[in-house]
């Protein structure tokens, strides 16, 4: 068996080797080299890029990240759950649901945020009927802010909450739900410490699997908050493109990386010895 | 079940589906403006006429094709010897590969080719973007394939040896077979994941490989283009055909 196995394993380490780890290496090395003339990268090494991380600007950044992501998420949560609720418990039509929950993830992420350029936009279909109905004279600033950002976020990571909690309220035995009100549990204590605690292995799923993507978020930001709410993921796209300063755009890169690193961690400690 | 339930779940999938109906009426409205003044398929026409989405278009079938042959052979593979005996290294490189943002994918694969350019004579173009999209789109594969073969029944191939087969053939003749519907699916996927993909493809484009979503990209900044609206009514169509076909495809 092993030599078909590592046969079959060739071509795969090949790709994960050359277009997945060599890159992230090359990131890593980049951001110990100094600027050089014309954007280029010189020696010497150098902790420098790192060290202008603390500065506030990027801090600011950094935080409004979080923030974005961390509403985005919880939002997510507050949606996502009644509705994998509402799934879990209607028979038959389940996978009807499930269907038009997946659907939109399939559907591009471009058009589904210009979608909501379009709806949100100065002259944007909300503008325009509000102003036909005479409600507003100026277009309100529905574009272009934070909000339309976590707006955006929600709209874009959704179905990464529902499936999760789904499958979580799925293998929930409802005899546990029936027990709890026997003896004597009120509807919301049974639901506070009967179905929110079964169902916590799905909710910390869908958490990680959707701030991961939010906080890493840089289409979304890019369209929709249009400078006026800047996520790491832009100030990336930004140190490589229009300000050229590779080195410091791959520490940058590399601090977004270890939050993430970390959730994955936590995400695939409990899950056992089985990791795919 | 509570009552208030079934009115949350309409409401939600209302707000899912709401914004993509708005661009579908909206894209067979006769007006340039956001105002509704009769049907017309003028934006249809137009989109047809414009030779640049055409060939952003043609650009982003092939890219997407050629990197889902590589990504569901080499996926498909990997998947069957992860299957035999899980590898901890593999697994985890196809997390990292799932997890890391879009951005830094894009920005780590645009350092990779130029450190590469710096010492061959080439460019960026249509080959570094289909290497670009199988970088990513082969952890999908791997687990898509990987959650069918566990639905298997590990025991027909050990039958198959002991009947003697070697493992290639009990591979060919009785796993493979087994699997097709999964590997449909996971090519699917593959497809439709690298035919939007707009992030990681704008940092590794030249300028002959301007890919379908670089085009909207650019559009949707631009502002109010009503072609768009078709455009991306037709993306939703194409699109939802293919998660239907594919969600057939699992099922079975």
């Amino acid at each position: 068996m092993n030599r078909l196995r590592a046969l079959f394993l060739a071509p795969v380490w090949v790709i994960v080797g050359s277009l997945l780890f060599a890159p992230l290496a090359i990131v890593f090395l980049y951001s110990l080299l100094t600027r050089g003339a014309y954007g280029g990268l010189a020696p010497p090494w150098t902790f420098e890029n790192y060290q202008r991380l603390a500065d506030p600007l990027y801090l600011g950044i950094a935080a409004q990240s979080f923030l974005l992501a961390g509403i985005s998420t919880l939002l997510c949560l507050l949606i996502g759950y009644p509705l994998a609720l509402f799934i879990s418990r209607s028979g038959p039509r389940k996978n009807l649901y499930l269907l038009l929950v997946i659907t939109p993830f399939w559907i591009s992420f471009l058009v589904r945020t210009y979608a909501w350029m379009f709806l949100l936009r100065d002259t944007g279909l909300i503008n325009t009927v509000l102003e036909a109905a005479g409600l507003i004279r100026e277009p309100l600033p529905l574009l272009y802010n934070p909000a339309a950002v976590v707006l955006g976020l929600v709209y874009g990571y959704l179905p990464f909450m529902v499936l999760p909690v789904y499958a979580a309220l799925e293998r929930l035995d409802l005899a546990l739900l029936e027990a709890a009100a026997d003896l004597g549990a009120a509807p919301r204590a049974s639901t506070l410490r009967v179905l929110l605690p079964l169902s916590w292995p799905g909710i910390r799923a869908g958490i990680i699997l959707v701030f991961i993507p939010c906080l890493g978020a840089y289409l979304t930001p890019d369209l929709l908050g249009g400078g006026k709410a800047m996520m790491i993921g832009n100030l990336v796209q930004n140190q490589f493109t229009t300000a050229r300063d590779w080195p410091f755009g791959a520490a940058v890169s590399l601090a977004l990386m270890m939050p993430v690193a970390l959730l994955l961690v936590l995400l695939l400690r409990r899950k056992g010895e089985e990791l795919l | 079940m509570k009552h208030w339930l079934p009115v949350h779940a309409a409401a939600v999938f209302t707000f899912l589906y709401l914004p993509l109906a708005v661009l579908v009426v909206f894209s067979v409205n006769s007006s340039r403006f956001t105002a509704w003044t009769g049907f017309s398929l003028d934006w249809y026409r137009e989109m047809l006429r414009n030779p640049q989405l055409a060939e952003a278009a043609w650009n982003s079938i092939v890219i997407a094709a050629v990197a889902t042959v590589i990504s569901v052979s080499a996926g498909t593979l990997a998947a069957y010897a992860l299957w035999k005996r899980t590898s901890r290294l593999l697994a985890g490189a196809v997390y990292l590969s799932l997890v890391t943002p879009e951005i830094v994918m894009g920005i780590s694969l645009l350092a990779f080719f130029q450190w590469i350019f710096r010492h061959l004579d080439l460019r960026l173009g249509m080959h570094t973007v289909i290497l670009a999209h199988v970088s990513f789109t082969i952890a999908y594969v791997i687990v898509v394939v990987l959650a069918r073969l566990r639905t298997l029944d590990g025991t027909l191939e050990e039958a198959a040896q002991d009947l003697g087969a070697t493992e290639w053939q009990a591979f060919r003749t009785v796993t493979l077979p087994l699997l097709v519907p999964g590997i449909a699916a996971a090519g699917l996927l593959a497809f439709a994941v690298s035919f939007d993909d707009y992030v990681i493809t704008s940092m590794v484009a030249g300028v002959d490989s301007e890919t379908l979503p670089m085009v909207i990209y650019a559009m949707a900044r631009r502002g109010a283009t009503p072609v768009l609206n078709a455009v991306s009514t037709a993306i939703v169509l194409a699109i939802g055909t293919l998660t239907l076909l594919s969600a057939r495809l699992m099922r079975q």
